[in-house]
């Protein structure tokens, strides 16, 4: 059991990887939470997921982060772990961007239509009086 | 007899609506007149009503951009064969609308666009507004590759092509100089007259100086990332996929 836990860790900072386990674990939760409850939609879910997900088997198998870090040149680890994560809330930002733009689209549209079926109806009610 | 349709768009202009609508009755009396209510918060649209103009009321401020292009989807469904922008503040003159119209009907241009820098005339601009819309008609005359004084003018005559093109696309706020360089690239054909401008009867002007300052940095870069657009802007008027969407 303690060498399993010393091949999955590498030795090192015990600490930073429960941290950094339990807190992949906790946005898991929260994300299959909101699926769960429809609250957030799959399709949106899946880059949440997706992070999720990597971000807890990095820090489960710390000697797979120590591999990615050292070949991004990252002396700590951890450090490598965040940067992950950021890049992946960058793109998640990003995906929402498109995502509101593609909306105030839609809804402009429908505004647009509400104005002029709006009209048309106000004329066929004028002809029937 | 080809049907005329003058779009004007209005948020809170309800102190010079009708006086607008009656002197461009006045010259056109044959043209249908549609007011764009961008959900004033006066009595815009009764004003309007009263004064027999047709009336498109928006559930929502959808700002000058989607207005306007309400209007032009309302052209584009009755099938009108030209439109006609005017501003209902009063900055433009009805009686000018024959100098914007018979060069449309004439086939000479797609557009054409009212210029208050053409000719010498009694129109001043504010300082800023003045050296903002020289910065923006060099840089659209350097892409369009043709000389356009006045880009920021709202005071428009379109033929059927146009109506179209701005039915399915027009730019949001501040749309009037983007939505030059997306005609240029559509292939279509502008031209601009001079025109007076009055000053303004009532209500503000959408440009006011804080907006300027955003002003001054979304036209650029629409324009410019309009410039790299791929496919969307460019494919031909004509298509016919374009008139009415599913």
């Amino acid at each position: 059991m303690n060498s399993l836990i010393k091949i999955l860790s590498g030795g090192l900072g015990f600490k930073v990887q429960l941290v950094a386990i339990l807190g992949s674990l906790l946005l898991l939760g929260i994300i299959l939470g909101l699926v769960r409850n429809r609250r957030l939609r799959e399709e949106h879910a899946l880059l949440w997921l997706l992070t999720g997900i990597i971000l807890l088997v990095l820090s489960l198998v710390r000697p797979l982060l120590d591999i990615l870090s050292r070949w991004m040149g990252i002396y700590y680890p951890p450090a490598a772990l965040f940067l992950i994560g950021f890049g992946f809330t960058l793109l998640i930002l990003m995906h929402f961007s498109v995502l509101v733009s593609d909306l105030a689209e839609r809804n402009k549209r429908l505004a647009q239509e509400i104005a002029l079926l709006k009209r048309e109806l106000e004329e066929i009610k004028k002809k029937l009086s | 007899m080809s049907r005329v349709l003058v779009i004007l768009p209005a948020f809170n202009e309800e102190a010079s609506v009708a006086n607008v609508l009656q002197e461009v009755r006045a010259v056109l009396p044959e043209a249908d007149r549609i007011v764009v209510n961008d959900c004033s918060l006066d009595r815009t649209s009764d004003v309007a009503r009263r004064a027999g103009a047709m009336v498109l009321d928006l559930p929502v401020n959808l700002g000058i951009g989607g207005a306007m292009q309400t209007g032009y989807r309302f052209a584009a469904e009755k099938g009108y064969d030209f439109a006609l922008q005017v501003d209902a503040d009063g900055q433009h003159d009805p009686k000018e609308i024959p100098l914007l119209l018979n060069p449309v009907l004439e086939g000479k241009a797609d557009i054409v666009i009212g210029s208050r820098y053409l000719s010498e005339t009694g129109y001043r601009s504010p300082v800023m507004r003045r050296i903002g819309s020289w910065v923006f008609s060099l840089a659209v005359s350097a892409i369009v590759g043709k000389r356009i004084t006045d880009t920021t003018s709202g005071f428009r005559a379109a033929n059927q092509r146009v109506i179209r093109f701005y039915a399915e696309r027009y730019p949001q706020d501040y749309p009037e100089v983007e939505a030059v360089v997306m005609l240029h690239r559509a292939g279509l054909k502008f031209m601009e007259v001079p025109v007076q401008m009055q000053p303004r009867v009532g209500g503000d002007s959408s440009i006011s100086s804080l907006k300027a300052v955003y002003y001054m940095i979304k036209v650029p870069l629409a324009i410019f990332i309009g410039l790299f657009r791929a496919g969307k802007v460019g494919h031909p008027p004509d298509d016919p996929s374009m008139g009415e969407q599913p």
